[in-house]
């Protein structure tokens, strides 16, 4: 199935080794990403949702063990050999993170930093190389490209730097860019303004993954989404089908939390009650079960599995259970 | 809010804040940094106000300047009717318990080594004096209660916790000692969002249970929108604009109000398919280090020669609804 799927993630598990013993951060996700489409990532501090591609791509922390597959383009990244993951990190295949000052070694000219991507893979000369740096800084819409391949990173604004930053992932013309929580740092307008430049990569082909707790940025740009809870996937759906009717009880208490600036004014914002599970529990019935509004007396003794609802896919007794269940 | 003759908490006049930059070469002079320019404010007892603004707009410093933590250059801060001046130790002890801040970052404002029972205590002796052991356990455990912690968590340290608990701490911690305003620097915009709602609903609480006025700093004006009864528009330390919170989100009159809430994400994807903003694309330029005229016309797509020689005043454009703008109320064709 699904051969289509440029990258592709089976029964993947992350945990790490504490002293007091092992903590499970990610369980059992399966999914999928297809070229020229958006992938949506979305979940609280602590849901699993970084740890998830930090684990497929090699980088967790110190203590960090993966289980599972991960195909980049047909290949297995998480084999015995690291030589497929090596040759697509970076090149086929880059991050973006969410401080984008990590990403800029403070003493390197912008311009400098751009071509080292390319010069040290030997992929481009270094006349080439300058053309591909300003051609990349105009792609996410740098202002004055001629002039920032000169700067220092602290002589940018902040949305500057991760356009910088951006512009680096995008040297090697990859075809997945996996960015993790790009905008969070950033005001509401630099915001709007890096969402704009993914979204414009996307158009042009590239695969984005964004990770991200927030569904107002999620709504701006992604094809499908998933939502993580608790190291799971509770619900995936195409990104219009999922605001128009969210269907895991989760799903819906993150969209209604959100405050908007369009609906009429009620007196309390729906939030959450109550906290997450710690790290590393594994209650025996659904994870948000203690939470969930609609939880009935079985979800507190077993897990709901995910299934396939025509599109979406949602892990829920209370969906399943419905009369007349399905979107 | 019941019209009984309001007292005015907070009232700033004509505050400028100014701080000194590095010299560009070893000569000349000492170039300076306007962080707030000729801000005029005021916050009556039970009112909540929100300041609004990018980074760097000045909205930190101002209120820290009124928290009497930065010196102004010029103008005046009153609290009370009384002027607060930082060389008056008597008069700022007095203030601060009845003004009190919350920061961003929960955990980082916790002293890591107290126990957050510990950090409340502390805030509260600080303010009271040394107190009888048992009637400050007492207070403590009703103020965790009131901003929703379990007192049984008064002895976890701030690690401990996650994020959402250790900002009600904070909370906690500033408000025990009864503060009559509240200042909220960017509190909840470090929070998941189901947990910023819960911070923002326990606020909103608070105002009404306590009549706590508060001064809200915050770049989202979405959750501006659902605390604030009045909003003020900070752009490069200028107010821009100032009204009714219903006011600025029925009918926002700056062109900057405008791209702000423009920029606010909307969580729905048909929105965004119509938010072509021109107002944003032009943000792009924004960093001229000296403007002459008004401060956001390099970014306005209104702006025209007028805007490029003259500063704007903050004028009355109808029912108390303020605007620093040559073309207030006019908006650009829609595409």
């Amino acid at each position: 199935m699904a051969s289509d799927a440029l990258f592709e993630v089976r029964d993947l598990g992350v945990c790490f080794t504490t002293p007091r013993g092992r903590v499970s951060a990610v369980r059992e996700i399966s999914l999928e990403v297809r070229r020229g489409e958006c992938l949506a990532v979305v979940g609280e501090s602590g849901s699993g949702k970084s740890q998830l591609f930090l684990g497929c791509l090699g980088l967790l922390a110190a203590g960090g063990l993966v289980e599972g597959s991960a195909r980049f383009d047909g290949q297995e990244l998480l084999g015995p050999d690291a030589g497929p993951r090596r040759a697509a990190l970076g090149t086929r295949l880059a991050m973006v993170f969410q401080d984008p000052m990590n990403a800029l070694t403070p003493h390197l000219t912008i311009g400098r930093q751009l071509a080292e991507v390319v010069l040290e893979r030997g992929l481009l000369d270094a006349a080439t190389a300058r053309a591909r740096s300003l051609e990349v800084l105009r792609s996410v819409g740098m202002p004055d490209p001629e002039a920032r391949l000169r700067q220092y990173p602290h002589e940018l604004s902040g949305g500057q730097r991760q356009r910088a930053a951006i512009a680096m992932a995008l040297m090697t013309r990859p075809d997945l860019l996996v960015a993790d929580e790009p905008t969070t740092a950033l005001d509401v307008t630099v915001q709007a303004q890096v969402i704009d430049v993914l979204r414009g990569a996307r158009d042009r082909g590239l695969a984005v993954v964004l990770i991200t707790h927030d569904m107002g940025v999620v709504a701006g740009i992604a094809d499908r989404v998933a939502v993580m809870y608790a190291g799971r996937i509770v619900e995936t759906a195409p990104a219009r089908e999922l605001f128009a009717a969210p269907a895991h009880p989760y799903t819906a208490a993150l969209l209604a939390s959100v405050p908007r600036l369009d609906t009429p004014l009620a007196a309390r914002l729906a939030g959450i009650e109550g906290q997450p599970p710690a790290p590393g529990a594994e209650p025996d019935g659904c994870a948000f079960a203690p939470r969930c509004p609609s939880a009935l007396e079985t979800c507190h003794r077993s897990r709901p599995p995910l299934e396939s609802l025509g599109a979406r896919s949602v892990a829920c007794h209370a969906v399943r259970l419905a009369p007349g269940a399905g979107p | 809010m019941s019209e009984v003759a309001t007292e005015t908490l907070l009232r700033v006049r004509n505050l400028t804040v100014r701080f000194p930059m590095p010299r560009p070469g070893l000569v000349g002079p000492r170039p300076w940094l306007t962080a707030v320019d000729a801000v005029d404010l005021e916050i009556d007892a039970g009112r909540a106000l929100g300041l609004v603004g990018e980074s760097g707009c000045g909205k930190s410093t101002l209120a820290r300047a009124v928290l009497a933590l930065v010196s102004p250059q010029a103008g005046t801060i009153e609290w009370r009717g009384q002027p607060v001046r930082r060389d008056d130790a008597a008069g700022l002890r007095r203030m601060r318990r009845e003004l009190q801040i919350v920061f961003q970052d929960p955990v980082g404002s916790l002293d890591p080594r107290m126990s957050i029972g510990e950090s409340v205590a502390e805030a509260l002796e600080a303010l009271e004096g040394p107190q009888d052991a048992v009637a400050t356990r007492a207070r403590v455990d009703s103020m965790l209660a009131e901003v929703g912690l379990d007192p049984a968590l008064a002895a976890r340290y701030p690690h401990e916790l996650s994020g959402g608990q250790c900002q009600r701490a904070a909370i906690a911690r500033a408000l025990v000692g009864r503060p009559k305003l509240l200042v909220c620097d960017e509190a909840v915009s470090a929070l998941d969002v189901s947990v910023q709602a819960q911070i923002v609903n326990l606020l909103a609480e608070l105002r009404r249970r306590r009549g706590l006025a508060l001064l809200f700093i915050s770049h989202n004006l979405a959750v501006v929108r659902h605390l604030c009864d009045d909003v003020a528009v900070l752009y490069r330390g200028r107010v821009v604009e100032r009204a009714s919170a219903a006011a600025i989100f029925a009918g926002p009159s700056h062109p900057y109000t405008r791209a702000l809430l423009a920029a606010v994400p909307d969580p729905d994807p048909a929105a965004h398919v119509r938010a072509a903003v021109p107002e944003l694309r032009a943000a792009a330029a924004a960093e001229a280090v000296a403007v002459v005229g008004c401060a956001y016309q390099p970014r306005c797509p209104l702006a025209d020669e007028l805007c490029r020689q003259q500063v704007p005043r903050l004028e009355d454009v109808g029912a108390g609804h303020l605007t620093a703008c040559h073309h207030a109320g006019v908006r650009p064709a829609a595409s």
